[in-house]
Parts: structure tokens; sequence; C-alpha cells
């Protein structure tokens, strides 16, 4: 059984390495910026309110293909900067996983009573600095256990990439087969190095609730 | 310079609010001079809250004018924000931060807002606390604190601000008789300090021994506007009579 991972090692590791780089900056991007849209959706702007509105209805409810689909054979077409199948898949996956972290944050933006915005507002700070001293950080502590749900999930959904001539772990199985390899077996490694990725993912949760849980 | 008469600290002019069909403050009419302790009684309902918060702009009002030292409160914005940074508040429910310490709490207004460094605005911050009795609470948590506790240090909070006149919305309703007495005093020793105050309260000692004025609503009105003395010994309507009768027979 362990044969098929040796022979095998650099396509494994490559592809691995690879997930785990889309994942990063999928993850550092979606996090931004669906912080971004959430405070724009709880704004008193309703300019903003309405675009940041309209970005989640739109984004998540298109299946993740059809994002793909969008950045890696309708953008270039567009004649703007010309960009790698890896970069352009890093795009989509922050595109689409900024709407579920965009909703995680507003509900925990939710969560945080109306009394520490009055107080804070009270002191004369504006609302901006408001949402990035008082508002955001506590909402963050609230939502750790559903945003790191998100998290696993954008880690899953970057096998995607590889049905877009980006070589990650999803890209394994198929160039196992054109190598004749058992490609039963072959999974099996997927799926056991894909748990290895999600575990420092549910031990950061952990830390991160225990850490915080003193704070209301 | 001309002997202008300085304005007062807090004027409000025929303010008039609605929440939808209620009508919560009606015709306003209220001057709060430099220095002065102004105490704001009156059943639950009356509208004292709903004023307290129309003069920081927390609670927006229908018409009217509003002037904090002289100036109009402002619409939305930057001078909104600027104008409150003078206004220091003192809520019922503390509304401390969660996420941050005490001495945090008391260093976030003058950092963010009047750009103090960390180190300055931490010393600062400590002063306050020891004033208020809880520099030993300093590196706390809101929630690790008692009531009284985190009532005095929101009371730092806002004064770390060096505000020009400080608004209390009922700073002891949401406390234990014991811890009562330990925010009072703090309230007292401020007052006797020259500090102008407009405190929404239920505490008629501290009105008796603080409040230079007392100014009784009821229904969104100020029925009565007099000197303590005057007000408890001898009330002129019939809804402070009722009142009076209701809270100082027990």
């Amino acid at each position: 059984m362990i044969d098929v991972l040796v022979n095998n090692w650099p396509l494994f590791a490559e592809g691995f390495v690879s997930t785990i780089e889309l994942f990063a900056l999928a993850a550092i991007g979606s996090l931004v910026l669906g912080t971004i849209l959430a405070t724009m959706r709880v704004s008193p702007v309703p300019v903003l309110r309405t675009a940041g509105a309209g970005y989640v209805n739109i984004v998540r409810n298109t299946p993740l293909t059809l994002v793909f689909f969008f950045f890696v054979f309708a953008y270039p077409r567009l004649g703007l900067v010309e960009l790698s199948f890896f970069t352009l898949a890093v795009v989509s996956l922050t595109v689409y996983t900024a709407a579920f972290v965009c909703e995680t944050v507003r509900a925990g933006i939710n969560t945080v009573p109306l009394g520490q915005g009055e107080a804070s507002r009270a002191l004369g700070l504006t609302f901006p600095q408001t949402l990035i001293s008082v508002v955001v950080p506590q909402a963050f502590r609230s939502v750790v256990p559903p945003l790191t749900s998100v998290m696993i999930a954008l880690l899953k959904n970057t096998t995607i990439a590889a049905g877009f001539s980006v070589h990650e772990a999803g890209a394994i199985t198929p160039a196992l087969s054109e190598r004749g390899e058992p490609i039963l077996l072959g999974m099996l490694w997927i799926v056991i190095g894909f748990l290895i990725l999600v575990l420092p993912l549910s031990a950061m949760q952990r830390t991160l609730e225990k850490r915080w849980r003193v704070a209301r | 310079m001309t002997a202008t008469p300085s304005p007062p600290m807090i004027r409000m002019v025929g303010v008039q609010k609605h929440f939808g069909p209620l009508h919560v403050l009606k015709d306003i009419n209220l001057e709060v001079s430099r220095g002065e302790v102004v105490v704001v009684l009156g059943p639950s309902g009356s509208g004292k809250s709903t004023l307290c918060r129309t003069i920081n702009r927390l609670e927006s009002i229908d018409s009217g004018t509003i002037e904090v030292d002289g100036q109009p409160l402002p619409a939305e914005g930057r001078q909104l924000a600027r104008l409150r940074a003078d206004v220091g508040m003192v809520f019922q429910t503390f509304n401390l931060f969660a996420h941050k310490t005490i001495v945090e709490n008391v260093m976030l207004g003058p950092v963010k807002v009047r750009k103090v460094s960390q180190a300055e605005a931490r010393k600062t911050a400590v002063e306050l606390l020891e004033r208020v009795g809880i520099a030993d609470q300093a590196e706390k948590y809101p929630a690790q604190l008692s009531g009284g506790q985190q009532q005095r240090a929101a009371i730092a909070r806002a004064l770390a601000m060096r505000p020009k006149v400080m608004l209390f919305d009922e700073p002891t309703s949401a406390l234990d008789p014991e811890m009562i007495n330990e925010v009072l005093d703090v309230m007292t020793t401020l007052a006797s300090e020259g500090m102008t105050m407009l405190v929404v309260t239920h505490e008629m000692g501290f009105a008796r021994r603080a409040a230079h004025r007392v100014v009784f609503m009821s229904d969104g009105e100020i029925v009565e506007d007099a000197p303590p003395e005057e007000f408890f010994g001898a009330p002129k309507s019939n809804r402070a009579k009722d009142f009076l009768g209701k809270i100082l027979t027990h």
C-alpha cells in the first residue's frame, strides 16, 4: 500500500504543496474580502449595503465550478491583465469563499450588543474606527467554529482547481491512473493527506475558542 | 475680549421626538450651565433617558436645536464624532468593551480619537483608575469585575477624554444595592470638583446631596425645574407630588 505513495512521491508532494498554497492565499484573500463585505452590509450607507447584499446573493448562489469557468475561460477574453491558471484559481476561490465569510462575520457582528458600538461612538470614535477597534474583533470571537467550517470547506474546494489545469491534490488521481497505479489506494492517501491538513485547522479552532472564552 | 457671557454647556430649545406614534420628547427647553449638576427625575417611560441620549445624538431628534458649549449638534460624520469626544457618557449597562482589559478600555478613546501615545494614555488611564479606586483591576477583563467596579471603570473611561460635560444615563439602575454607593461616591466627588453633569437617576439621595437643580419629567415633558430643596420640599405639580409620594413613603 505504501508503494503507491513512495513510487509517486513527487506527484503527491507537488500536488499537496500546491493545495496548501491555493488554500493559504485564498483563505487570506477571502477573510479580508469577506470582512470588508460584512462591514459594507452593516454600514449606514445604503449603496454599500446594497452592493454587499448583491455580491453575496449572486456569488453564494453560483456553483463554484461556474465561478471557475468564468475566471478561467471568460475573464481572459476580456483582454485585461493576463493571469496564470494558478492565480485565476486563487481568485475564483477567494471570490466564492468571501461570500460565505461575509455572512458568517455578519452573523458575528449581530451578536455584539448594541451598547458596545454606542459606547465607542460616545467616546468620539468614527464609524470605521468603531468597527475596526470594537465590533469586528468581538464578532470574530463569536464565530470561530462556523468560520473554521468555512475554511475547511475552502480547503476541500481547492480540488476543483484540478479541472482547470492546476496541479494540486485533486489532480493526483488522474495522474496516477495514467501511470497505471491502483487508484483506490491512491485516493486513500489523498484522503489521509487532507485529514492531515484539516487537523491544524481544528486545533486552531480549539485554541482560539479557549483563549477568547474569558472575553465575554 | 469683550465680556460676552459664556454660552451654557448644554442648551436644548423646542426639542421634539417621536418613536413611531409615541411622542417621547414634547417641546423640551433645557439649559445646563458650566459647572452645574442637573439631575433628571421621573417615572420610567417619561423620556428622561431619551433626553440624555439626544445630547450626544445617540438618538436623533425630529425638530428643535441642541447646542453643546455654544455649538449646534452636527448631523453625522467626523464633526459629530469630534463633539462626542468632548461629551462623556456613562450607560446603565456599563458597556465596557468586552474584549479589552480595563486599562485598555480607558486608553482606547485617547489613543484613537485624541492620538495620544500608548505610554501616555496608559499613564493617564492608571491615574484615573486610581482615582475611582480600581487601579488593582487594571489588567482584568470587564466580565471579571463586579457591577460597581465596571461602572467606575466606565466613568474613568469617559473621564479619560477630558470631557467638558458628563452625561449619566441611569448609572446605578443595573447595580446591586451594596454597589450603588461606591458609584455615587465617585459621582459626588466629580460634582464637587466642578464637572458639568446631567444625571438621569432614581437616586433621590444623590439628587438632594449633589444636584444644583432637579428636572422632573413626565410623559415626555419637563414638568418641574427647581433646586432640590424646593422640589423635594414643596413640589408644585400634582404629577411630581404623586411621583414623590410613591417613592418616598417607604
